[in-house]
């Protein structure tokens, strides 16, 4: 009986640590939970001018720059009738969509939804949503979009990118990019073309 | 007379005999590295140390790092949360390979800059396979290139791991969270694991890491991104410094596509939950029975 103690005493200690105190992190409390909140970025609502910050990023301008408030008559600085002159940045490549399909025509700081509701520029996401669900769902339940923060809502809270952070809403599909510079690695992968 | 001369004879062959057996098996310590400190020649496997041990470890570290590197760094022994199983997926349909998730990973954990190295390898391949033999690493077009998609690899995290089963001398064993960590103390460098890993995760110290002083990640744990010493092995550990604390893994937070998904696979409502129930998910080389916690999955 003593040698069967001190072999599972053995067979114990050889499984787990020395000091069972430093198994586990200290527990987490369930305190009031976190929130994962959107981002809104300050692009929304705004129109990009050709001039450039030390960035090299568009300086944008207020829709409600121009657009004061409701009707035709609330444009505030006139485009003599050239609207292209103010939007000239805008490249519209959004599945052949007019202007009016999503800004609303009688309030330009507005959107609308497809039944007519209108809608702050905060919540453009859920005018996107209604035309591509799929998306819409999977960044509902966190498998769509970037974010930044805790997985563990517990301990912090999480920030979610907006739909135009990474789409840009004229012409949303992402542009090409150069990759970060690779690996200096000792192991060479033959390259597909010759392999 | 002549039993004794004879007596003193083997006395005095066998205290040579004896000398220069115990002078040959000091011999190493006349190559005694200049940087091993008795401390750290003494130092036990990171499972045997107590509390005090450890701290006492830490803050030798935490030493060397600001001798060595001039860096003020606070390494902490971070331990695993209770009721906690850590998975990770990839969505290949939106990852477009630009290498940042690579990028990340390199400043966040502390690796050598010449070599620019990072636990990630964005594997480039043909649209309408997976085959890795083909596939290359070093692209350096503007992506994503028609025709191709891209696959990022990092450590898997096994549950089955060939990486841990192998090791002489279990200097690398799973966590009670499901990731794989290696101590860096006592690692010796014979890289088995590094020949074990289907997924080629692992990484090989060849020289001292070279970081300026002023871009040295200063939060560190002793099993993750503490500035490692040559020749021992290093792997992804899920960020398990970020993670463990509740934070989102860095190749997460610097992915621009949102291609990657994290959390607690025990919490039936975490987004990994929702991703391995509902979309078509496969893990890389899933007949070698290594059982990886890490799945990749499609939109479509």
């Amino acid at each position: 009986m003593p040698l069967f103690t001190a072999l599972t005493l053995f067979l114990a200690c050889d499984q787990g640590f020395v000091d069972p105190s430093r198994e586990y992190g200290p527990p987490v409390p369930d305190a009031p939970a976190k929130v994962s909140r959107v981002h809104v970025p300050t692009s929304l609502g705004a129109v990009d001018t050709p001039r450039r910050d030390i960035h090299g990023a568009p300086i944008g301008v207020s829709c409600a720059t121009c657009h004061a408030g409701p009707g035709e008559d609330a444009i505030v600085v006139g485009d003599n009738g050239n609207p292209e002159q103010m939007h000239g940045t805008i490249e519209l490549l959004h599945g052949g969509l007019a202007c009016d399909a999503c800004h609303e025509p009688t309030d330009r700081r507005l959107l609308h939804l497809a039944d007519g509701a209108k809608l702050e520029m905060a919540e453009a996401m859920q005018l996107c949503a209604q035309c591509h669900g799929p998306q819409a769902r999977d960044y509902q339940k966190g498998a769509h979009g970037g974010m930044t923060g805790y997985w563990d809502l517990r301990q912090g809270e999480r920030v979610r990118n907006h739909c135009v952070e990474c789409h840009a809403p004229h012409s949303p599909k992402p542009p090409q990019v150069q990759p970060a510079p690779r690996a200096v690695d000792r192991v060479v992968f033959p390259a597909s073309e010759t392999h | 007379m002549e039993d004794a001369s004879r007596r003193t004879t083997l006395k005095a062959l066998g205290a040579t005999l004896g000398a220069a057996a115990f002078a040959r098996a000091m011999a190493p310590l006349a190559a005694w590295p200049e940087d091993l400190s008795i401390d750290e020649l003494l130092q036990r496997h990171y499972k045997e140390l107590s509390r005090d041990d450890m701290v006492r470890v830490l803050r030798r570290l935490e030493q060397e790092t600001l001798d060595q590197y001039g860096a003020v760094v606070t390494i902490d022994d971070v331990r695993p949360i209770p009721e906690v199983q850590f998975g990770y997926a990839l969505n290949l349909s939106v990852c477009v390979g630009c290498r940042k998730c690579a990028e990340a990973c390199h400043v966040e954990n502390n690796h050598d800059r010449a070599t620019n190295q990072s636990y990630i390898r964005v594997l480039e391949i043909k649209n309408g396979s997976v085959d890795l033999a083909m596939g290359t690493v070093d692209y350096d077009h503007a992506v994503p290139k028609k025709g191709r998609s891209y696959m990022p690899v990092q450590c898997h995290q096994c549950d089955n791991a060939p990486c841990v089963s192998v090791c002489p001398i279990e200097a690398t064993w799973k966590e009670p969270d499901g990731i794989v960590v290696v101590d860096y103390n006592w690692c010796i460098g014979c890289r088995y694991c590094e020949a074990a890993c289907p997924y080629h995760a692992r990484r090989f110290n060849w020289h001292k890491p070279e970081i300026p002083a002023e871009e040295i990640n200063p939060d560190q744990a002793y099993l993750s991104n503490r500035v490692r010493p040559q020749g021992v092995m290093e792997k992804c550990t899920f960020c398990l410094h970020r993670t463990r604390k509740g934070r989102l893994p860095a190749c997460l937070e610097a992915c621009p596509t949102g291609a990657r998904v994290f959390g607690n696979m025990l919490d039936p409502n975490s987004e990994i939950r929702w991703v391995l129930e509902n979309k078509r998910t496969f893990v890389l080389k899933e007949d070698l029975g290594t059982r990886p916690r890490f799945f990749y999955f499609f939109d479509k």
